[in-house]
């Protein structure tokens, strides 16, 4: 099914521009536009009631997505009663405003600012990058420039260099009108203020600060490529392939953030990828990666064919589907019939749709007939699943991201969005600008404490691991000074729990002044940010994997979400309790019934009633006993007992802690069937590949940090032939269990049949909508953008004791360092995707990063190679001196396989949900003289044997192909 | 300040202790960039580009952002400039009673064109526009002393005069 023409989905690349941003009031005025009465809310400008009238003012300066600014002086109108002719960008409406936009003298004052602008322009329309998309050229023509009087031989600005320093877009000065758009879409839309005007008058030219725009201080968000009128800022891809003839709407497959995108397209090719501004999440805003890291769809190294082998030493074979899934289900139902049925499992993914996962996790639960699914929320956000379904209800997210523009006090805990969800960050960061006030509680300083024009009223520079900790010693501080919520919590909590936890919080051991020892943040510091957040009308805290990849990660959530009820900052807009997603669908592989013990809803396999419902809809008994998890899957095939294993878009070898104990496991599996679109880390170890399908290339829904539903649309063929919901189905069918769908629409249908807060969804309603943010159902027909507005899910909120405990993970002599690990903005995860792009140019190797006295001690350098050792292996890697770190802690990233930064974490995790502490890591760190450590040059050999076995295998193809 | 400060040249540690010093003493005052600049300028003769990121560093505010108030005012320069500082004035009134003769002057004999500073180090020629001294066309500014009525012969005294205060080569 390809999307017809008409369709809402559907756009030409021509997007209408409002001029200025849609202002919020409550007050509406009614203005006459040439004669055409319209009503906008107060404070509107006289521009964009035109264009809300169907009148387009001939403009250039202004932009919808940016504050009017009234330089380019094209958009002058005349005004009943007001002299001379005011910008209608700058001009707000009044009641009753009678507008004039086309006149004699108008067009006459227009074209005379045309003709300067032009006199000082190449005249090489035809061979531009911008040709038929191009606001220049278009306001030539709409004010019907024929001549300019002027001449070109003047002195000018056509003569100068072209910066292409960026990978991914060109800036050509010669172009350029300094209209300032980009400079103020750095400012407003991004928040960097990378940009600016350099000189003045007639040399006023814009500029990356001092330095070109790769050495700049830009992060090639592409909010100034988006913004510019001209070719100036112009994508390398349209320079090359040209300007694009469609768009569809799809949703960025990057992070929890969940972008909605428009893909830009000639025929099935896409040439640019345009963030939406209808886009809910990010209201026409990207980063790096969504914009322009999306070559890796097309890479050369795209796997496109099945392969199978009999053993992981021997060569590949590529096969046809039928063979592949033949071979594979012979293999399930081999190893079932010798080992018995608990001995197989599947992995669902947060890279695939909701449509994908949940398919997966049916296949497991009706195909192979046992509950041993589980997700890589497993090793991210299992906590917060786990922590806010204790003590509010609901396994998600309170708010949506618009919350943020009503917070006046956030609390950035264990998150560092500015790297990890930049479109965020510069939501977030525009909010600070507007005077809203910032505590971060970080080991690291991380950009948001100190950027410019963005500064955090309290650092807390944790020790890692003392999340919990600095959570009680606030709410200790809230409860023991009076500034709690009594209304609000005598109103919507349990107060039986709340007396028992009350009187905990109190205890002198949950002082500042007491957990100082374990924390390392001076009491003063937690005291001051307490009172800040306990009387700032609005709160916030969001959160990410620092709260949850710890051996206390449940309870960190706990502590978030008590310290959210105890100042009543749950349950409408500009609070609220919010988990920071990793991956694009996150939220949604949890929803879908990934986990070992929850059915799709987050119900219980327990529980009979749910165990019926889905019984009888896919026609099996599900087993009542919740699955293995992740580790438990590990551990199991490590002592035998588990030997088939399917995963679908995940590296678990490269992104799963204690990478040695995970390579023995996998080594131990006699099927493993990896689905994915490139030879992963894991693919190493498989038996059978079944090539995935990027997220261009399937249709299916992902659901995003805010319980936002959006839809993935196919713009291009599979380039396997078969989507991964349908490799799905032609799988099961192959084990004997029919599955009957034509469209992942009729998976959708499905779900929401099963599942209460989907009952409202569909493809139908979310192309209506746009997206829709669950619980979607009869209460809510058009979604929930903030939960638990009158009473949390569960009723009563539930305060939950948190009792800190120090990790078992200690320091010695012998390793006297924390590790913490982290990601950075350029790469994504495990870096599959983003490696295969240019967004190497920023990162292309992972870094140790020290503080200045622990170099010093250990007599390293900035750049000096060195070995990182922990309890469990050792790796080696560069390293840079940063006062970023506090001393005695280290931080990297794990974006590289080669890294192994997975090798030296250990297999310590969460309490409750086995989520590991990738966070905290006791190790020691010395100079080496080599590059590579002992794990590296064994993992170096094992990958040239792999890629041998991999090219041998084509060849031997090839030559029966030739027979 | 037109030039690109990655093809300057390097600010010596004297100067940038004096940079860091100025950015230190200002560092609470609100709106502190211009002042900033100015007293660097004031100490060093110039702002060194190494300043750019010190500025910002204080001030919470990007490179970007100090660059562009930095190279918004002519009067500031990127490099240290010769021993003694000459504006030519080349407003309206200047312009009309020849001031444009003694810039060429300036370049003919001592070869040193607007916004250059002579090759012995020892003069640096900068445009002005307006010195309020109008009434005495055409003016300059040696070392921020001005002169009205130079012709030619006047300038080439007041220039000798200034050197041999510092010990340069008529």
């Amino acid at each position: 099914m390809t999307l017809q023409e008409g369709h809402p989905a559907m756009y030409s690349n021509k997007v209408v521009d409002f001029g200025t941003p849609v202002k919020r009031s409550d007050n509406t005025v009614t203005v006459h536009i040439d004669g055409k009465p319209v009503c906008v809310p107060e404070g509107t400008s006289v521009m964009r009631a035109a264009v809300e009238a169907g009148v387009q003012v001939p403009k250039l300066c202004a932009t919808d997505s940016l504050e009017s600014f009234g330089s380019c002086r094209l958009c002058l109108v005349e005004i009943d009663g007001r002299r001379g002719t005011p910008a209608s960008c700058t001009t707000p409406c009044d009641d009753g405003m009678q507008v004039t936009t086309q006149s004699k003298k108008l067009a006459k004052l227009r074209r005379g600012v045309m003709e300067l602008y032009i006199s000082d322009h190449p005249l090489d329309c035809l061979t531009c990058p911008a040709n038929g998309n191009c606001e220049l050229q278009d306001m030539a023509g709409a004010v019907g420039l024929r001549d300019v009087r002027y001449g070109y031989e003047g002195e000018n600005h056509l003569v100068q260099e072209k910066d292409e320093s960026n990978p991914y877009f060109t800036f050509d000065p010669t172009k350029c009108i300094v209209c300032s758009r980009c400079v103020r879409a750095c400012e407003e839309t991004q928040g960097t203020f990378a940009l600016t005007v350099e000189g003045r008058g007639f040399d006023s030219k814009i500029a990356a600060g001092p330095t070109n725009f790769f050495d700049s201080e830009c992060v090639s968000c592409g909010a100034c490529v988006q913004a510019c009128p001209t070719s100036t800022l112009m994508e390398k891809s349209i320079v090359d392939e040209g300007q694009p003839d469609h768009a569809v709407t799809t949703t960025c497959a990057y992070c929890g953030v969940g972008c909605s995108f428009r893909a830009e397209m000639q025929g099935s090719e896409v040439v640019r990828m345009v963030p939406h501004k209808d886009g809910k999440a990010n209201h026409g805003h990207s980063c790096v990666k969504g914009r322009f890291a999306w070559g890796y769809a097309t890479h050369p190294d795209r796997v496109k064919q099945p392969m199978i082998r009999k053993k992981i030493t021997d060569p590949w074979r590529e096969v046809s589907w039928e063979e592949a899934f033949e071979y594979a289900a012979s293999e399930i139902k081999r190893i079932q019939a010798k080992y018995g049925q608990a001995s197989t499992g599947g992995i669902t993914s947060s890279r695939c749709t909701n449509e994908e996962t949940f398919l997966l996790q049916k296949l497991v639960r009706a195909g192979f007939g046992n509950n041993n699914v589980d997700t890589c929320a497993r090793v991210c956000h299992s906590p917060t699943g786990y922590g806010l379904k204790t003590t509010l209800g609901e396994s998600a997210g309170t708010q949506d991201f618009d919350s943020v523009d009503f917070t006046d006090c956030v609390i950035v805990l264990g998150a560092n969005p500015t790297d990890g969800h930049p479109v965020f960050a510069s939501r977030l960061k525009k909010r600070l600008r507007e005077g809203a006030t910032l505590i971060v509680i970080d080991p690291r300083q991380i950009d948001l404490v100190r950027t410019p024009h963005v500064e955090a009223s309290f650092h807390l520079q944790l020790r890692p691991g003392s999340n919990v900790a600095v959570m009680n010693a606030l709410a200790h501080v809230v409860v023991t000074e009076g500034l709690e919520s009594k209304g609000y919590i005598a109103e919507r909590c349990d107060m039986e729990d709340y007396g028992k936890w009350k009187a905990f919080i109190s205890e002198e051991r949950n002082s500042p002044e007491a957990l100082e020892e374990h924390t390392g943040v001076p009491a003063d510091q937690i005291r001051g940010a307490a009172r800040l957040f306990a009387k700032a009308p609005n709160g916030a805290l969001y959160y990410g994997l620092g709260v949850t990849e710890h051996s206390q990660g449940s309870t960190g959530v706990m502590t978030i979400a008590n310290l959210a009820m105890l100042t009543g900052n749950i349950g409408r807009p500009g609070v609220g309790v919010n988990p920071l997603r990793g991956q694009n669908n996150v939220q949604g592989a949890c929803d879908m019934g990934s986990f070992p013990h929850e059915l799709p809803g987050y119900r219980h396999v327990s529980d009979p009633a749910v165990r019926e419902l889905f019984g009888k809809e896919w026609g099996v008994d599900i087993q009542p006993e919740p699955g293995l998890r992740i580790p438990n899957m590990f551990d199991a095939a490590v002592d035998g007992s588990f030997k088939a294993l399917y995963v679908q878009g995940e590296d678990i070898a490269q992104s799963d802690p204690d990478t040695q104990h995970v390579q023995k496991a996998l080594e131990s599996l006699e099927c493993l069937i990896v689905q994915d679109i490139f030879m992963n880390e894991t693919a190493k170890y498989a038996h059978v590949i079944f090539p995935g399908s990027s997220f261009l290339e399937k249709d299916g829904t992902f659901t995003n940090a805010e319980r936002r539903i959006s839809r993935v649309r196919k713009v291009m063929p599979p380039l396997p032939g078969l989507a991964d919901w349908e490799v799905t189905v032609r799988f099961a069918e192959a084990l004997g269990y029919r599955m009957n769908y034509s469209h992942p629409s009729e998976i959708m249908d499905e779900i929401a049949r099963l599942t209460p807060t989907f009952t409202g969804v569909s493809y139908t309603k979310l192309d209506k909508l746009g997206s829709i943010q669950w619980p979607c159902n009869e209460a809510a027909p058009e979604g929930t953008p903030y939960m638990h507005e009158n009473e949390f899910v569960r009723g009563k909120g539930k305060f939950v004791l948190t009792e800190f405990q120090a990790t078992p993970e200690r320091t010695t002599r012998k390793f006297p360092l924390i590790l913490t690990t982290g990601r950075i903005l350029s790469q994504y995860n495990v870096g599959a995707q983003t490696r295969r792009t240019q967004n190497q140019v920023w990162h292309d190797e992972d870094i140790i990063e020290l503080h200045p006295h622990d170099a010093e001690n250990r007599g390293i350098e900035h750049g000096d190679m060195v070995s990182m050792q922990s309890r469990k292996g050792d790796t080696t890697m560069r390293c840079i001196v940063t006062d970023r770190m506090q001393p005695g802690v280290v931080f990297t990233t794990f974006h590289h396989p080669e890294s192994g930064a997975n090798v030296v974490t250990t297999d310590n995790s969460d309490w409750a949900t086995n989520c590991p502490e990738y966070k905290v890591t006791a190790v020691q760190i010395r100079k080496v003289a080599s590059d590579k450590g002992e794990w590296q040059q064994r993992f170096d050999a094992f990958a040239q044997q792999q890629d041998l076995l991999a090219r041998q295998g084509f060849a031997e193809d090839s030559e029966q192909g030739s027979k | 300040m037109q030039s690109r400060s990655s093809s300057a040249v390097a600010a010596t540690p004297d100067q940038l202790a004096a940079v860091d010093a100025a950015i230190s003493r200002l560092a609470t005052m609100r709106g502190a960039c211009l002042p900033m600049m100015h007293a660097i300028q004031a100490e060093l003769g110039f702002v060194p580009h190494e300043a750019v990121q010190r500025i910002a560093d204080s001030l919470n505010l990007s490179r970007a952002d100090v660059h562009g108030v930095l190279t918004y005012y002519h009067d500031f320069r990127s490099e240290a400039p010769g021993c003694h500082v000459l504006k030519v004035c080349r407003a309206e009134s200047c312009q009309a009673m020849g001031s444009e003769k003694l810039e060429d002057h300036l370049c003919e004999k001592h070869g040193v064109a607007m916004g250059e500073t002579c090759a012995d180090g020892e003069v640096t020629v900068e445009p002005v526009y307006c010195l309020g001294n109008c009434a005495l066309s055409p003016a300059v500014m040696l070392d921020g002393k001005v002169y009205g009525r130079v012709s030619a012969e006047r300038l080439d005294a007041l220039l000798q005069r200034a050197k041999k205060s510092t010990g340069g080569q008529s």
